[in-house]
């Protein structure tokens, strides 16, 4: 029993600090991606054009992680591009997370006529497919990161709120809330204290896993062209770049690929790790 | 001291919607739950609330600490009608009625220490000391000083169901309604958690309504009786009487149909 327990804490502990080492180590670069990266990522260079990672016959120190078709530093597009794959995570994120689970909470919570009103907005939400109606929203809101955010917080909200509604719901039958109501704390507070402490874990896993989304989201309209101007570098225009000389240099796809494969992995590790490493109920 | 009653229920009728025959459109029609009791609690009394499964035990429990608002009648809280108080108008009296419930485990937030638990209603009504207090709660109840840090899913179940008794007594109420707080113990638990109730109702000068469906339990524990059947009082009495003789139809039913353990042994 011992012995189980510390297993599962050893394997989740591992679980945590992996994807908050790899993440760490991103925000840094992305934060000080100006002093780290060894290159301008929008230098041309036609004459170091397709150049390999550094292990292959033809290699250029300089450039580790080779250069694409127009002689620009991979490594540096990358480190460059973790800015707004971040960015667009933390921001999209923390928005999604706080409009949906408070809405979320209070349905859960309250019940009667805000259950109701909330409850129908999620249906009817709902009944839109996502991937159209993000199209939808940038063809309306215009290209840009801010429309991207939008349209992520505008989609995903409903996954919040229908996940913390039932936690919410289920908790507040619980004693410790008519405990709390006997002892006379207000409707609100108890929600607030009582509840929400309970419905955090879920919230943080929610949280990570959405940030992992939205790092997708903004990597597929970079894809397909619909994020920023194609003058900063995103993980999203570079595998769509890299698609096209992937016969001649397949480096330039596949390292964004992997750490966009690794960063989405991270974040949907994170919630989990933490929930596990910090909940006192599991602990 | 005076003689009003600690608790004055008159008449009391309460209904709740019955979802399931609920038409498409249109409220739901409503199920009466308490069909017009009456009861009276003395000061200092021990009540015992028995009755079926359904009966409305918890109901009016629940109705009597204002957790649910009756349909008619009125419910005098030591001569004042908390009846209809609504949440801020019923506040200040929290303090003195207290309730201790049935599965501590649901009863006791998982995610707060025992201390914070004990702390909550102190806090809430704004005593001063309160760590002090949270202490001394924790001695009344027989709990180390140093289970303030733990957390719920650190304590056995005897220990869980002390800190919610902890937690009742903590703001010194007049009053304190315990809802089927030992059934779900076991037998050795439920020995030392009711000693500790007869204790601290003696020494805290407490009155309380134990509700059970353990008549043995009761007969142990309690001065009065209540006997509920289907949201009506059938009878009421001392509790010796009533298990001598009792009057009721359905409460010689109740006693037939539960065995009677030689109780003294189960106590010592
Ligand atoms: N919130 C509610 N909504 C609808 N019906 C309810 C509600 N609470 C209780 N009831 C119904 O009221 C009746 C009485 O319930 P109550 O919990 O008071 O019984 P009880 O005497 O405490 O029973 P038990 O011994 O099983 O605890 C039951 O039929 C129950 O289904
Ligand atoms: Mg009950």
């Amino acid at each position: 029993m011992a012995d189980a327990r510390g297993l599962v804490k050893r394997r989740a502990g591992a679980r945590l600090w992996l994807s908050a080492g790899w993440l760490t180590l991103l925000a840094l670069a992305a934060v000080f991606a100006p002093l780290i990266a060894p290159h301008d990522p929008l230098a041309q260079d036609l004459f170091g054009a397709r150049l390999p990672p550094f292990w292959e016959h033809g290699a250029d120190a300089a450039f580790p992680l080779g250069t694409d078709s127009l002689g620009r530093d991979v490594l540096s597009r990358i480190i460059h591009g973790a800015r707004v794959a971040l960015g667009v995570a933390l921001i999209a994120g923390t928005l999604t997370c706080l409009i949906g689970a408070l809405l979320g909470l209070i349905a859960g919570y309250f019940r009667g006529w805000p259950d109701m009103v909330i409850s129908r907005f999620v249906d009817i939400w709902m009944a839109f497919p996502p991937v159209l109606f993000a199209i939808l929203l940038i063809a309306v809101l215009g290209t840009g990161l801010s429309s991207i955010i939008i349209a992520i917080v505008v989609i995903d909200w409903t996954r919040f709120a229908r996940v913390i509604r039932a936690e919410a719901m289920s908790q507040g039958a619980m004693d410790y809330v008519a405990s709390a109501q006997v002892a006379g704390r207000k409707r609100f507070s108890i929600m607030l204290a009582e509840i929400l402490p309970n419905v955090l874990p879920t919230i943080v896993v929610l949280l990570t896993l959405e940030m992992g989304i939205a790092v997708i989201v903004e990597a597929i309209l970079s894809f397909v062209n619909l994020s920023i101007s194609t003058d900063q570098p995103t993980w999203g225009s570079m595998i769509a770049e890299g698609r096209l000389s992937i016969h001649q240099a397949w480096w330039v796809l596949v390292f964004p690929l992997i750490t966009l494969f690794l960063t989405v992995l991270s974040f949907s590790q994170l919630g989990e790790g933490l929930k596990d490493h910090f909940d006192p109920v599991l602990r | 001291m005076s003689d009003t009653p600690i608790y004055d229920i008159e008449n009391l009728r309460l209904s709740f919607p019955d979802m399931a025959h609920k038409p498409l459109l249109g409220p739901a029609p409503r199920v009466e739950i308490l069909k017009g009791i009456s009861l009276r609690i003395p000061r200092g009394d021990v009540v015992g609330i028995v009755g079926g499964s359904g009966s409305g035990k918890s109901t009016l429990g629940r109705a009597m600490v204002r957790l649910i608002e009756p349909d008619s009648g009125a419910i005098r809280f030591e001569g004042q009608d908390i009846t209809h108080l609504g949440e801020d108008a019923l506040r200040p009296l929290r303090r003195r009625f207290q309730m201790i419930f049935q599965d501590p485990m649901s009863s006791l937030n998982p995610r707060r220490t025992v201390g914070a638990i004990i702390a909550g209603p102190l806090k809430l009504q704004g005593f001063d000391r309160v760590s002090g207090r949270v202490d001394q709660a924790l001695d009344h109840v027989g709990l180390p000083r140093v289970f303030r840090k733990r957390y719920p899913h650190e304590l056995s179940g005897g220990q869980r169901q002390r800190v919610g008794i902890a937690r009742a007594i903590a703001t010194e109420p007049d009053f304190i309604l315990a809802d089927e707080i030992v059934s779900g113990l076991d037998v050795s638990s439920q020995a030392q958690v009711l000693n500790l109730l007869e204790q601290l109702v003696r020494e805290l000068g407490l009155t309380l309504a134990f509700i059970s469906h353990d008549l043995s339990v009761i007969r142990r524990l309690c001065r009065h009786t209540v006997v509920l059947h289907r949201g009506e009082v059938v009878e009421y009495s001392e509790t010796q009487a009533l298990f001598d003789a009792p009057q009721a139809a359905y409460t010689r039913e109740l006693l037939d149909a539960i065995p009677l353990p030689d109780l003294d042994q189960v106590w010592v």
